[in-house]
């Protein structure tokens, strides 16, 4: 104790002395604090009630009781399961506060939670199904047919989709601060949904404008693009020359300054 | 000049080598390959000539070099590429080795840059330098245009070589779009579609013009081998000679340097070409080079494969040209669609367009080439500078100057204005009208602001030869006043903050003569004495001699420094300040 | 502040004289007078480390020498890479993922064994050679008058001999040839650049001269499948190709002029959204047919926002509104986009029975005429 006693009045015994408190204090919270709200544990079906329950407790503030909608949220009559698979599966909803976009968000809701919303919501009218898994399989490259079918994928991409969502599926601006989101890393089965759902801004392409085969042409370009090695090194993000030319400028402009400024001062 | 140093002249040996007589007395004859190359072409005395020239040593003057260097690296690169680019538009079924095009319909172009890039060893990685290599180019030749102007480089005997730099600027820019374009992908065939779409715009000649430059209709099987000619062939012919006469001009009149001791307008101090600037500018080229070509083995440039070949019904988000064109597109995006309309007779005027393309470019760089003939008339100063001005020291030509950037760089940025809004999630529209705004706004704050800080910067300067330079040592008097001390500057720490001129505005004389007729001055001088005193009707003097030794000696005038400065001299009565 | 110097320069008549200076071109200094500083003159010379120490100088030649071998040891691995990396190796380089090895390999052995060099060349001028600093005299730029003097007198007297300015007619002559010579090289070059068929500026795919008269079907691009009425769901967008452009593809001739005018982009509306009459009735039961080639320079103005209603071009972000005839609502684009009559026909598929009703793309001069 004595050389505890002989150092408090250090310079550095205050700055310890609240670390360690606010260590204390974060600590005992998180044991302490409640757990974020959330609907009591699922049961194991993919139940209509069940559903309804979770709606009315996460969703009809918005979207209305019977999901007639309201001021704040559209109708989800005839959404059908895939847009609450793909809604609710990627966090974009229950959405936080009205905003002009929901965007990509940590998924609140487990697998099963998730199907009973969605089996809640198909029951209120006919709409698009969640797609079985054949369909979205990925087609990885290899094989001729596989390989044709990535490059059709491309091409159906190129003229559906890159308007949007950038040539490399990065993103691109929309009017009045909307965007359509960056593809990288997204489930094939969200893809699948969004395309035949059309959320918020995104049309709707139903299986009488892109049938389910080119769908998964185009889900198995985006994922071998996304698995493809980056021949050239670092993409920069895939933003195309504005990146480029900023890194032209920021970067190699400021290392070649600095080799200027070497070469001009005097050696030592 | 200093009594303690003799500097060296240019003629003269460097210490510890032998002396002239004794060195004379060793000389080999000039023999080998150099004595059969004078015997036929004399060229001994202009050799010896050039490689005693002197360079000013300073980082700044090495950014005309990275634009040189770089340009040098693109011939070198591009002569590889010529090997092996097709410029064909001829439309073929791609069957290489990137999996995710096979079987598509592509140009043969298009096919051809595919091939370097993935079927050919080392051949994306020569692409990737060749690209790089242009993009710094540009930006080293904006760089060095920016050196060149807020230091007044451009004065008399210079302005030939300045005009000779804007051309080779503008020829940069345009060499590049016309090389980006050659591989016919989608994005730089989009780039194209929109160049054919302001073409097109243009008054009464559009669309001859576009269907000139196109042999025939959008897109044609001719502008990719056009491009190419114009992209290998005609311009850098014309950059090469251009930059040669500019590299001449600046050996012919000598390199400007910084003002400094011993630095006069009509002389060069720095190091001879033969050795150390050979070493220093020799190496500098590799180094750029190194530069370059490391960047290239770590990170992408222009993914064509990711973009697909070109076609007019797909696009990609996020459409911009290279950076250096930057200024154009934004322009584009800028310009409001009312100005567009139909007059009697049915004929349409793209005021929206036309205006913003294809006269921009010009009109932009005329005006930076003319800049020195008019700063030449509002001074009227027929002297030679070879001395450079601190920045400061000329606020209303650099305020001019970064008012001009200003501008540039509203338009450039209006071209990422879709990747601003969704990086820093905003609403491209907001983004777009706030350009707008800021486009005429921008500059004249830009100019206002700058003008101010020049000023202040050369009250700064005369406070620091008047008062000298603050150490940050606090001295407390006996009667417990603190003050600072500040260390009078040397004649070699003042010189720089006093030996410039300062300029002063022309005055008209009276409009009448002596006998009372009136004699009006012509229009032109009164234009003239607008612009004089629009330059110079604020200006900071510099500090005299005489100013100096005012207050250094009248301590009774100004508190408190003189007892400082005496003080300071016995440091024995220096009681700390701080601690109790 | 600003009165202690000299006097601003006067005006006389029409001469403005500079307010320094003697006349002398290439003064010493530019601001000299009776009551400026002096030039202290060059500052004394310190020694660097390598000048005074030989063990310093002897350190840095091995510092130089070690940069050099640097360089030869990039140069070898590019060597030794070339040959031994396949072409298809990748390997994982943190920070940037999944690459290529011989990009990699192949571009940091280059650029050390050049970047070396560099360091090496400039270090060893730092180090080692003369850094003294040298003074050269600068002259005025001019020559001297007697070689003024001298080019004028070799030019006058030449031109005195050729005879110029005594005969007229040789001046006059000599000046039209020149001045004309060049216009054949330029005719035969401008001239000869492309056809003079601006009138097909005007014309599209779609002109149902290209299909004897019939209407033509409206078909999906890429897939150049036909489109029946009732695929266009609520919501959705297709891009559109007229079927003429078959002919090109097979032919493989023509095909993207073709398709720089002949794009066309296919929306279902709720009839109600629609406000103007004249678009709802070139549509069919709410489905509308538009050029998707943008009126401001030509890219293609393909994202649709459903919400909105809104055809958003991501070159310059013109912005078309659905309801209102594509009307523009923001950007630099001056024109709507110009619609395509669309009706059924006896199989259900999609047709335009007539081409567009005025010119497609970007504005020119003849576009109204």
């Amino acid at each position: 104790m004595n050389a505890l006693a002989a150092r408090r009045r250090h310079p550095a015994a205050i700055a310890l002395l609240i670390l360690v408190g606010l260590l204390i204090t974060g600590g005992a919270y998180s044991f302490i604090a409640p757990k974020d709200a959330n609907a009591s544990a699922a049961v194991a079906t993919d139940s209509v009630d069940e559903g309804q329950k979770l709606f009315l407790g996460n969703c009809a503030s918005c979207h209305g009781t019977n999901a007639q909608g309201t001021a704040s949220g559209p109708s989800l009559v005839g959404v059908g399961a895939a847009a609450v698979d793909f809604q609710v599966g990627t966090g974009r909803m229950p959405m936080a506060q009205p905003a002009v976009q929901a965007p990509r968000n940590e998924v609140k809701f487990d697998e099963d939670e998730i199907a009973s919303l969605a089996a809640y919501v198909a029951s209120l009218g006919p709409g698009p199904a969640v797609p079985d898994g054949e369909l979205t399989t990925v087609l990885e490259p290899g094989t001729e047919e596989n390989n044709r079918a990535i490059a059709e994928g491309g091409e159906i991409f190129r003229v559906n989709c890159a308007m949007c969502h950038n040539f490399a599926g990065a993103g691109g601006a929309l009017t009045r601060g909307k965007y359509a989101p960056g593809l990288e890393g997204v489930e094939p089965k969200h893809i699948y949904e969004a395309m035949v759902t059309g959320p918020q801004s995104m049309p709707v392409f139903s299986d009488t404008n892109l049938d389910p085969a080119a769908k998964q042409k185009v889900i198995s370009y985006l994922k071998a693009q996304e698995e493809a090695t980056n021949v050239g090194g670092l993409t920069l993000g895939n933003l195309g020359p504005v990146s480029e030319g900023l890194f032209a400028w920021v970067f190699m402009l400021g290392i070649l300054i600095g080799a200027a400024v070497w070469l001009g001062k005097k050696a030592a | 000049m200093s009594a303690t140093y003799q500097p060296r002249h240019a003629s003269e040996l460097r210490d510890g080598d032998r002396a002239a007589e004794q060195r004379q007395a060793d000389q080999k004859p000039l023999g080998g390959i150099a004595g059969w190359v004078d015997d036929r072409t004399g060229a001994a005395k202009g050799t010896s000539h050039l490689l005693k020239k002197v360079f000013p040593d300073h980082w700044s003057f090495m950014l005309g070099e990275i634009a040189m260097y770089s340009m040098i690296v693109c011939l070198l690169t591009g002569v590889f590429l010529t090997f092996w680019f097709v410029p064909s538009a001829s439309q073929v079924v791609y069957d290489g080795s990137y999996v995710p095009l096979q079987g598509i319909v592509v140009s043969d172009a298009y096919r051809s840059t595919l091939a370097i890039s993935f079927d050919i060893r080392g051949g994306l990685l020569i692409r990737q330098i060749h690209h790089w290599a242009a993009l710094i180019f540009v930006v080293a030749v904006f760089v060095h245009m920016a050196r060149v102007f807020f230091t007044g480089a451009f004065r008399k005997p210079r302005e030939i070589n300045w005009v000779f730099g804007t051309i080779l600027s503008l020829l940069a820019a345009i060499e590049g779009f016309a090389g980006y374009s050659l591989p016919d992908d989608l994005l730089s065939g989009t780039g194209i579609r929109a160049m054919n779409g302001f073409v097109q715009s243009a008054p009464v000649i559009g669309s001859y013009l576009s269907y000139f430059i196109f042999g025939g209709a959008f897109p044609g099987e001719s502008i990719i081998p056009r491009l190419y000619s114009v992209h290998v062939l005609l311009i850098p012919a014309i950059l090469v000679a251009l930059f040669t006469a500019h590299i001449l001009l600046v050996f012919v009149h000598k390199h400007t340097q910084y003002p400094g001791p011993g630095r006069t307008n009509n002389n060069v101090v720095g190091y001879p070409f033969m050795p150390v600037y050979i070493a220093k500018a020799g190496g500098f080229f590799f180094i750029v080079f190194g530069v370059i070509a490391l960047v290239s083995a770590v990170v992408t440039i222009n993914p064509i494969w990711a973009y697909g070949p070109y076609d007019p019904s797909p696009v990609t988000a996020g459409s911009q040209p290279d950076w250096y064109m930057g200024f154009a597109d934004g322009a584009l995006r800028l310009v409001p669609g009312w100005l567009e309309f139909e007059s009697w007779g049915g004929f349409t005027w793209s005021m929206n367009i036309f205006p913003f393309s294809l006269i921009l470019l010009p009109a932009m760089w005329t005006l930076i080439g003319v800049y020195p003939f008019v700063e030449k008339w509002v001074t009227g100063d027929n002297r030679e500078h070879h001395l450079l001005d601190r920045p400061r020291n000329a606020p209303t030509r650099t305020a001019i100057g970064v008012a001009g950037i200003v501008m540039y760089a509203v338009l450039m940025f209006a071209a990422g204005n879709d990747l601003m809004a969704i990086k820093l999630h905003l609403s491209i529209n907001d983004i777009t009208n706030a350009l707008r705004l800021l486009f005429f706004i921008g500059p004249p704050i830009a100019f206002w602001i700058t003008k101010r800080i020049c000023l202040s910067l050369q009250r700064a300067d005369r406070q620091k030869v008047l008062h000298g330079r603050e150490t940050g040592t606090i001295w407390r008097h006996a009667d417990g006043r603190f003050e600072e001390i500040h260390a009078p500057l040397t004649p070699m720490e003042r010189w720089p903050l006093v030996q410039h001129e300062v300029a002063e505005p022309f005055q008209l004389t009276h409009e009448v003569d002596a006998n009372g007729v009136a004699r009006p001055a012509a229009r032109k001088d009164r234009l003239r004495a607008k612009f004089s005193h629009f330059y110079f009707r604020d200006r900071v003097p510099t500090v005299t001699p005489s100013e100096l030794e005012a207050v250094h000696h009248a301590p009774e005038a100004l508190e408190g420094h003189g007892k400082a400065h005496e003080e300071a001299r016995e440091p024995e009565a220096i009681e700390p300040a701080g601690r109790p | 502040m600003n009165d202690n110097q000299t006097t601003a320069a006067p005006v006389e008549g029409n001469a403005l004289v500079p307010a320094s200076g003697d006349g002398q071109v290439l003064p010493a200094s530019l601001a000299a007078g009776p009551d400026t500083f002096e030039n202290p003159g060059l500052p004394p010379h310190i020694h660097r480390a390598a000048d005074i120490d030989p063990a310093a100088a002897k350190r840095a030649e091995r510092q130089v020498a070690t940069m050099f071998g640097i360089s030869m040891l990039g140069a070898l691995i590019f060597v030794v890479a070339y040959f031994a990396i396949r072409d298809e190796a990748t390997f994982f380089l943190p920070g940037v993922g999944k690459t290529s090895t011989q990009n990699v390999v192949l571009g940091l052995s280059l650029g050390v064994s050049i970047l070396f060099i560099g360091l090496g060349a400039v270090h060893w001028a730092k180090t080692l050679m003369s850094d003294e600093e040298v003074v050269e005299e600068r002259h005025a730029q001019a020559s001297s008058p007697e070689a003024r003097a001298d080019a004028v007198t070799v030019v006058s007297d030449g031109v005195e001999s050729t005879g110029l300015t005594r005969r007229p007619v040789l001046k006059y002559s000599l000046g039209g040839a020149l001045g004309l010579f060049a216009l054949p090289l330029g005719l035969q070059i401008a001239g000869s650049l492309g056809p003079v068929t601006v009138g097909e500026l005007k014309e599209t795919l779609w002109d149902p001269e290209n299909n004897g008269g019939k209407p033509i079907r409206l078909m999906r691009d890429p897939e150049m499948t036909p489109i029946k009425l009732e695929d266009v769901t609520n919501g959705s967008v297709f891009h559109v190709m007229p079927e003429t452009l078959q002919h090109s593809i097979d032919e493989r001739k023509h095909v993207l002029e073709g398709k720089a005018k002949a794009a066309v982009i296919l929306i279902r509306l709720d009839p109600n959204d629609i406000k103007v009459q004249k678009a709802r009735d070139w549509g069919v039961d709410g489905v509308v047919a538009y050029s998707k080639i943008c009126t401001h320079v030509g890219c293609a103005v393909g994202l649709y926002e459903q919400q909105t209603h809104h055809l958003l071009c991501p070159c310059h972000q013109s912005t078309f509104d659905l309801t209102e005839d594509c009307k523009v609502i923001f950007g630099p684009a001056k024109r709507a986009l110009p619609q395509l009559k669309i009706t059924v026909d006896d199989e259900g598929y999609l047709v335009a029975p007539e081409g567009f009703a005025e010119a497609v793309g970007p504005s020119f001069w003849e576009r109204k005429r």
